[in-house]
């Protein structure tokens, strides 16, 4: 126990007393935790719209204001044929084309029947689903608008009608930056973590230190105990940096109780730094353990369900993400912060996490040889 | 006949064909200060490590302090110190946080460690640099303190690989004059050098060609073994047929 | 040119003897490529959904075996009462609830109006709105369904295209920027990395003594780097074309021309960084949160751009990759010709010329 009080002091005076490491740790998170959530903003809005109006009636100028009226669109062009919107989607000056045809005005009255077309710039996939979604929706409601206006109130309702009421749940407003700051929390608390503890058995061995280590009384799990409880006080710092941030700068305050939340951090960070000392004691170089890290960290966060939801996945990719620990993290930041849930909702989580821990760390020491 | 030390036999170390290590056996005293030479991948290295406990010998048998180097390393590394040819303190911490931390890990009471460093700093006169970053010191300051860290729980045998290389020959001096007074106080010196006036100053000095002990006795009666005046002649005569290159 | 040679070599075996890093800088591009390509997609699916139906009538059977067969949903368990509703929102087991209210087919039948609550899950926003419309749909198509007999007046039908990318599927996106995201790493990263190394050691000092001009070093450095780049490219194109089934719509020699400039301005960061730092740590870091961050975040492959900030939209029109970007994906997706992408060819040229001049400014300065 004495030895890894003396560890444990050398570990904070040297991360202390390196400035710039410093700064990364507790400075560099705040800051992105702050402009990301800024950038990371996938909310639909502001989509370009190129129009073809070939009818030029009362008609199709209602439905182009109700269009633009609904907050999502952009009036971006006004086209005389279908081919010169097409450019401007080529251009990238446009997302999306609506056409409206000759005679639409008097064929739908004529014929009760009327067909718009609408073409998307699909190379975003969500962008281009959601767009469709929302200018279907208003079409739709300019529709029953102007069956209503034409008096057809009497033979409408012998029709029976499903009337569909929706309410979003946790997040009424669809606000994306709630979604996004407890993710983005998760992954930086993650590459403090994993980074700090990769680097820094590596640094040891590429000074020299390590040598004089080994050939000490200290045992091996003293030394990787030494260096994992300065880091994980370090981690539940930044986490709670991070909270504060999301305070401060986009009221996010957590629903749940906060300490469920610290309960999960205090594992996830044994799991997290584990990782990071077995990268390091695989590893020759600071350059080799960097790499590596970034590597595995690139895939767990792509895979984590921060940008995209797992449950889209091919069922390998399912399969592979439940040995992701970053996905556990996101999910209970999500979970308890947006939803309020408690201990018992993310038990399971707990467990699995701690099991990560258990299996990280054991390897790490098992990996560290002091004798060759 | 006083107490051995060091004692190997036959201690042997092979990386798949290559024997680094073959078949070494001598002991060593209590209180003596016994060189270690070889040209440079004579196998020097890796029989320190062995008896240090930080690699395993393949075959052979060797204790240190009375402790077995296959089951016992654990209290082997308690009873020895150990000072490699790549400085090894730690460049961000200063001199007492250096000093503080070593002894620290060797299990000293916290009564012991202040006593210790103190008695330390005044011997190397560096107590005005007590609070200075070890980073910042001149290599010669920087040799001086490792050596002092690593005797200061006060081992059996003390292990220093190429404790002088790049040192300048005043410094190198006073960093014998360390040796001299840790011997003095009944503490084994083992230690590698590739300066000849050093071996000199060795109790006893003995010559490893090709993973093999040549040559074995105190540096006047190995002269005098071989007809030659001086230790870097006997040196040249030996390691010249050597098998292995560089 | 034969010294020239001699320092590639040189540098060639420095790059090739380094294992670990080698095998993380080819497998890279190919672990991102199938990840992007098949494990992330931007299609809402498989999403689990509970049914709470009081009804238990044919309209509400109907509605809900429809939605089951739906891909886009499956359905976990048919809850009784909404009480457990709230647990099952909170474990995370389900997105979404529809609730149909008791005697909801007498209501359809005989008042003609019936209503059909839909709960979703909110946290995801994106899903939750992607979601709503699927069952909106799906509830739409019933309804015609029962009025096949008699349609309703007045009727607009939208019919939608999707361009270019019809199944909307995540490769069309992706690709381009996992080209950008690599060359970023393995030219600025390492070339920075590995110039600042031979510092760190002292063998510039050696290379400095040496008769070879100091810039032909500094440019021997770049070569393998180049080299490889190449290697990638063209490794994450047969990826793209043979794995990911995205055919190259456009010329793939433009194609190559334009990665190649990308890959010269990329490389004169590179060593635009290395000339500004003296520690390999410092590279590094530089490298990774100075350059890796904003081409993920500012190239528009992940986010869009137009919905930042307005301070950071400027930022991002003078990240490199954010150019690259939208050349790779007007000329690889959208199969456009050169007149198409001449204005973003220029400025990335620009960007280059302005790093080429920086650099060999403070290269000069440092060795006076």
């Amino acid at each position: 126990m004495r030895i890894i009080k003396f560890l444990f002091i050398k570990e904070f005076k040297q991360i202390f007393r390196n400035r710039a490491i410093l700064a990364v740790i507790m400075v560099m998170p705040v800051i992105q935790l702050i402009i990301l959530p800024l950038a990371a903003n996938f909310e639909i809005k502001n989509i370009n719209l190129a129009v073809v109006d070939n009818d030029r009636s009362d008609y199709s100028r209602d439905l182009i204001n109700q269009v633009i009226a609904s907050g999502y669109f952009k009036l971006r062009s006004y086209n005389d044929s279908y081919k010169q919107a097409f450019i401007q989607i080529e251009d990238d000056n446009a997302d999306l084309i609506l056409e409206i045809p000759r005679g639409f005005e008097q064929d739908l009255i004529r014929e009760n029947k009327q067909q718009l077309f609408i073409g998307v710039n699909a190379i975003n996939g969500t962008k281009a689903g959601l767009g469709a979604g929302y200018i279907n929706q208003i079409i739709q409601e300019y529709n029953n608008g102007l069956r209503n206006k034409l008096n057809v109130a009497d033979s409408f309702n012998a029709i029976p009608v499903i009337e569909i009421t929706t309410s979003n749940w946790y997040n009424p407003h669809l606000n994306y930056r709630l979604f996004m700051v407890p993710g983005i929390l998760a992954i930086l608390v993650t590459l403090v973590g994993g980074f700090l503890s990769a680097l820094n058995i590596v640094k040891e061995k590429e000074a020299g230190t390590i040598e004089q280590i080994n050939v000490s009384p200290v045992k091996k799990y003293h030394f990787i105990l030494g260096k994992l409880i300065p880091f994980w006080i370090l981690g539940n710092v930044v986490f709670t940096l991070g909270l504060l941030v999301g305070w401060v700068f986009y009221g996010i305050i957590p629903l749940g109780n906060i300490f469920v939340l610290y309960a999960f951090v205090c594992v996830y960070l044994l799991a997290i730094l584990g990782f990071g000392l077995l990268i390091s004691t695989i590893c020759d170089t600071q350059q080799q353990a960097m790499l590596i890290m970034f590597f595995f960290v690139m895939i767990f966060v792509l895979m984590g369900g921060l940008f995209t939801p797992i449950d889209s996945m091919p069922d390998w990719a399912k399969t592979a993400s439940k040995f992701n620990p970053i996905s556990y993290f996101i999910d209970v930041m999500r979970m308890v912060i947006i939803k309020g849930s408690g201990f018992k909702d993310i038990s399971k989580h707990i467990l699995i996490i701690l099991g990560f821990a258990i299996v990280l760390n054991t390897a790490a020491v098992i990996n560290y040889r002091k004798t060759s | 006949m006083s107490k051995k030390v060091i004692s190997c036999k036959g201690l042997t170390k092979r990386f798949g064909d290559f024997t680094a290590v073959d078949s070494i056996t001598f002991d060593v005293d209590k209180g003596e200060i016994f060189g270690f030479l070889g040209a440079n991948g004579a196998g020097k290295t890796t029989a320190m490590r062995m008896l240090c406990g930080l690699s395993n010998p393949t075959s052979g048998e060797a204790t240190i302090a009375g402790f077995d180097v296959y089951k016992e390393t654990e209290k082997i590394k308690k009873s020895i110190g150990y000072m490699s040819q790549k400085f090894s303190l730690y460049d961000d911490l200063t001199v007492q946080e250096n000093i503080t931390f070593f002894a620290g890990i060797y299990g000293l009471s916290d009564k012991a460690i202040k006593e210790n460093s103190a008695a330390l700093l005044k011997q190397l006169g560096m107590e005005d640099q007590a609070n200075k970053r070890v980073g910042s010191l001149p290599l010669g300051w920087k040799q001086k303190l490792a050596f002092s860290t690593a005797i200061i729980h006060k081992p059996e045998i003390v292990f220093l690989d190429e404790p002088t290389g790049g040192v300048d020959p005043v410094t190198r001096r006073q960093f014998w004059d360390l040796i001299y007074e840790a011997s003095g106080n009944g503490i084994t010196i083992f230690v590698t050098t590739h300066y000849m006036d050093e071996a000199e100053y060795c109790n006893r000095v003995s010559i490893m060609v090709d993973g093999r002990v040549e040559a074995l006795d105190t540096p006047t009666n190995l002269k005098k073994q071989f007809g030659l005046a001086t230790m870097d002649e006997v040196f040249y005569h030996l390691a010249r047929e050597a098998k292995r290159g560089e | 040119m034969k010294q020239f040679l001699t320092f590639v070599k040189k540098e060639f075996l420095h790059v090739l003897r380094d294992k670990k890093t080698l095998f993380i800088l080819f497998g890279m591009p190919i672990v991102q490529i199938l990840i992007f390509g098949f494990a992330l997609t931007n299609e809402v699916k498989n999403s689990n959904i509970v049914v709470v139906d009081y009804a238990k009538d044919i309209a509400s059977q109907e509605i809900i075996s429809k939605i089951d067969a739906s891909r886009y949903f499956e359905i976990t368990k048919s809850l009784a009462g909404s009480a457990t509703l709230e647990a099952a929102f909170k474990t995370g087991e389900i997105k979404m609830a529809i609730v149909f209210p008791e005697g909801f087919n007498n209501q359809l039948l005989h008042e003609n109006k019936a209503q059909i609550q839909v709960i979703a899950d909110a946290s995801d926003p994106n899903t939750a709105t992607t979601l709503t419309n699927y069952v909106s749909s799906i509830i739409n198509d019933y309804q015609a369904q029962l009025n096949e007999t008699n349609p309703v007046p007045y009727q607009i039908k939208p019919e939608v295209k999707m361009l270019y990318n019809p199944q909307l599927k995540g490769a069309p996106n992706f690709v381009p920027g996992v080209m950008a995201l690599i060359l970023m790493l393995v030219c600025v990263m390492m070339t920075a990395i590995s110039i600042v190394k031979e510092k760190e050691m002292g063998t510039m000092e050696i290379l400095l003594v040496s008769p070879f001009k100091p810039i032909m070093i500094i440019l021997s450095k770049a070569v393998p780097y180049l080299l490889l780049s190449m290697v990638n490219v063209i490794t994450i194109l047969l990826l793209s074309v043979f794995v990911l089934d995205l055919p190259i719509a456009g010329s793939i020699l433009l194609l190559f021309a334009e990665s190649t400039l990308f890959i010269i301005t990329c490389l004169t960061l590179g060593i635009f960084i290395s000339i500004k730092t003296d520690s390999m740590q410092t590279a590094m870091l530089i490298s990774l949160l100075g350059m890796l961050l904003p081409t993920l975040l500012f190239s528009g492959f992940m986010f869009p751009i137009e919905n930042m900030p307005l301070p950071l939209q400027w930022f991002s029109n003078i990240v490199p990759s954010k150019w690259y970007y939208i050349i790779v994906k007007n000329v690889m997706i959208k199969g456009l010709g050169f007149s198409y992408v001449w204005k973003e060819t220029l400025i990335l040229f620009g960007i280059t010329i302005f790093l080429l001049i920086i650099s060999l400014r403070s290269f000069k300065i440092r060795l006076a």
